[in-house]
């Protein structure tokens, strides 16, 4: 009988142990292994599976494309640029690991990634320890760059982290900015999801929102393993509100808004660059008609710039879409190859000794047109390309509605 | 315009589904003294199974008056499936060992299940979206009703009537009700307890089942982290109806449901609990709720195994 129960209890432990090593295998399949001269690893760091899988794989397919491409191009002479991607599942404990794995395989020079922000926070450290490059195309929380206390004393914290989103000191009021002047909405409900990104989004978009003269009918922040809003739909309905703002991403935000017009309040639900996905819209359904999100940058289809790695993104036949980040992430990679770059001319050709501390130095200069516009840091590592767009769902897609700079 | 009545509405469905779920942990620890963790993963591969009966089995754009019954048909047939091979492959060999090991096996078994279907169901990493019934909304005075939640609103007490049916008159069910007040005894009277046993589980797994439909039209989507959330707040509803009491997992879903909706709407209104109101913190209350009646009637609201009085 004990036997028995032991024989049980391992297969049961091995069958989980397989499933998840079946996973893990998944994501290491393309190598780009040319021959010749040095390899030097992109780290990625996005989450590949769960909820917001859909914005973490086009982060990593838009940054094997941009290794690719610089393979092809022999773009830095003697370097093979290959990349290494690692699931965080949206978890800040995830995304450490990762950051340690990463800086343990000693041919990663620069890291793009995460997606959120609240895996950054868990990141940030273990790479500056190692003075390990990361550029993440999507975080958006200003204290990451600007320090905790960004709203009155800038200050850097960590010299290796770069990013080419725009942060929600930003987003948030540029999309006040659009409701109040633009769509006349004046009466706000506002839901948050508690976590750093969405949060911080919805705090200072009710801020500026009040500075225009709007009010506040409600607050409610939600539970992100729920998935039943009705409670809140209901509250919605009755406090009057001409609109909802959301802070947070679409995995909540489709159900959100598909309960709201479900319970019948039929004003569009806003949000910031976390909904803009496709599937928000194919969770949100039918009624998701006239909701609106503010991304970061210009809608890349309209970018000449872009028009190329779109063109290049469809020739690889990626399975998934690039998302919102595509053309950030293909630029965070680019940085990182142009850092490199630099680092082994100023060496006569070859990788210096001390190549990611020279990486991490050289990314401060970066400058070049990239596919989201041009790309440069400023003195907090924060991109110099402030451009938003608010876009509007229209027949089951996004469709810009305006772009604009935002200006304080 | 009074938001009470539709708040109760909400509360009623959600409650609804959690006591779905509930009967299948209840009629398991009423019978092997077994909390099945895994009973939330047998509600989500049961919304999977409808899924793939409307995606591969039916042809395409069939209305979903005939589409439903027999999604649900291969709701129950998958969740079956999956109770039944928990019970043989993970549950029975452990019988007699100690407590602990079959809970750990459960909870192993409930990641390997999220697991595999993620790994193997077409597109399972993310959200799926599922089938809507067309229609609706339904306005009675103030309260509005979905066209998917009329089903939840039908399947909880109809799945009631009939569980309470055959537990209290038919054969099997007098032998369940022998099982679970002595299973020795019960033995030595010529009841095949083994076969019993599976037959709880089945029987849980085919309320889960439904449990899992009504999600998908209640939600519009479904995905393979649905189930864990959802059991323990469904194992919640049990033990706060009285685990082993079939009755008790319905009244305790119904009155967790409601607890928690009515905490996101009201409990920010009291003076100086507007930091405590909102709806991330309905988990919060359900838990207190727990708590206070577990200390005041440790039981649960309706008491322990009905089955041993009946």
């Amino acid at each position: 009988m004990r036997q028995r129960s032991l024989i049980a209890i391992t297969a049961a432990l091995s069958a989980g142990a397989l499933t998840l090593t079946a996973c893990g295998s998944r994501d290491s399949d393309d190598k780009g292994s040319d021959s010749g001269g040095t390899t030097v690893t992109i780290g990625i760091d996005a989450p590949l599976t769960g909820d917001l899988s859909a914005l973490g794989l086009g982060i990593k397919n838009s940054v094997d494309l941009a290794a690719k491409t610089a393979n092809k191009q022999k773009y830095v002479d003697g370097i093979t640029f290959k990349v290494e991607a690692l699931d965080d599942q949206a978890q800040p404990s995830s995304g450490q690991q990762n950051a340690t794995k990463l800086v343990a395989d000693k041919s990663v020079l620069g890291v793009v990634g995460p997606l959120n922000s609240s895996v950054a926070e868990s990141m940030q450290k273990v790479f500056d320890d190692a003075k390990l490059v990361e550029v993440s195309p999507a975080n958006t929380n200003p204290a990451l760059t600007q320090g905790t206390d960004w709203a009155t004393t800038k200050k850097r914290v960590y010299t290796s982290y770069f990013r080419t989103a725009t942060t929600d000191a930003i987003q948030g009021p540029f999309a006040a900015q659009y409701l109040i002047n633009d769509a006349k909405k004046k009466k706000v409900f506002v839901i948050d999801d508690k976590k750093t990104y969405g949060a911080g989004l919805a705090g200072t978009f009710t801020e500026e929102f009040k500075k225009l003269g709007g009010t506040v009918a409600g607050t409610e922040h939600i539970n992100p393993d729920s998935k039943d809003f009705s409670a809140i739909a209901t509250k919605v309905k009755n406090s009057g509100a001409d609109v909802v703002y959301y802070g947070g991403e679409y995995p909540q935000a489709g159900p959100l808004s598909k309960q709201i017009k479900a319970a019948g309040a039929k004003i569009p639900v806003v949000g910031g660059d976390g909904i803009y996905s496709a599937d928000f819209i194919k969770l949100a359904g039918a009624s998701a008609t006239g909701d609106l999100a503010t991304s970061v940058g210009a809608p890349v289809e309209e970018l000449a710039s872009a028009k190329e790695f779109v063109a290049n993104y469809k020739t690889e036949g990626y399975k998934e879409a690039y998302e919102a980040y595509g053309g950030y992430s293909y630029d965070s990679a680019w940085a990182i190859i142009e850092a490199v770059k630099k680092a082994v001319d100023d060496n006569d050709g070859k990788l210096p000794d001390d190549a990611r501390a020279k990486v991490t130095a050289a990314m401060q200069n970066v400058s070049f047109d990239g596919v989201t516009g041009k790309v440069s840091f400023d003195e907090f590592g924060d991109a110099t390309n402030k451009q938003l767009t608010v876009y509007a769902v229209e027949n089951g897609a996004w469709k810009p509605v305006k772009s604009g700079t935002y200006s304080g | 315009m009074n938001e009470l009545p539709q708040q109760l509405v909400n509360g009623l469905l959600l409650g609804s589904m959690y006591g779905l779920v509930a009967i299948g942990y209840t009629m398991v620890y009423g019978i092997v003294q077994l909390i099945n963790f895994a009973h939330g993963e047998i509600f989500m591969t049961g919304a999977f199974g409808a899924l793939s009966v409307y995606l591969w089995v039916l042809p395409n754009g069939t209305t979903m008056w005939i589409a439903l019954p027999l999604m649900l048909v291969g709701a129950i047939l998958v969740a079956v499936l999956v109770a039944i091979g928990a019970e043989r492959f993970a549950y029975r060999p452990l019988r007699g060992a100690p407590r602990l090991a079959p809970l750990i096996t459960a909870i192993g078994l409930s990641l390997a299940l999220q697991q595999a279907v993620w790994a193997w169901y077409p597109e399972a990493t993310s959200a799926r979206t599922f089938p809507q019934i067309e229609g609706g909304p339904f306005h009675i005075g103030d309260v509005t009703i979905q066209t998917g939640d009329i089903f939840l609103l039908a399947a909880a007490p109809i799945s009631m009537a009939v569980l309470a049916y055959f537990v209290m008159k038919t054969r099997t069910g007098r032998g369940m009700q022998a099982t679970a007040q002595d299973p020795d005894t019960a033995k030595l009277m010529g009841v095949n307890t083994d076969r019993i046993i599976v037959i709880a589980f089945a029987l849980g797994a085919v309320f889960a089942a439904i449990g899992g439909v009504a999600y998908g039209l209640k939600y519009g989507q479904i995905d393979y982290r649905m189930g864990f959330i959802l059991g323990l707040k469904a194992f919640t509803a049990a033990v706060l109806g009285g685990i082993g009491n079939i009755y008790g997992a319905m009244i305790g879903g119904v009155v967790l449901g409601i607890a928690e909706t009515l905490a996101t709407a009201y409990i920010a209104d009291i003076p100086g609990m507007d930091k405590f109101g909102s709806q991330s913190w309905a988990d919060v209350w359900a838990f207190v709720l727990l708590i206070l009646v577990l200390l005041f009637r440790p039981q649960g609201l309706l008491g322990e195994r009905v089955a041993d009085r009946a």
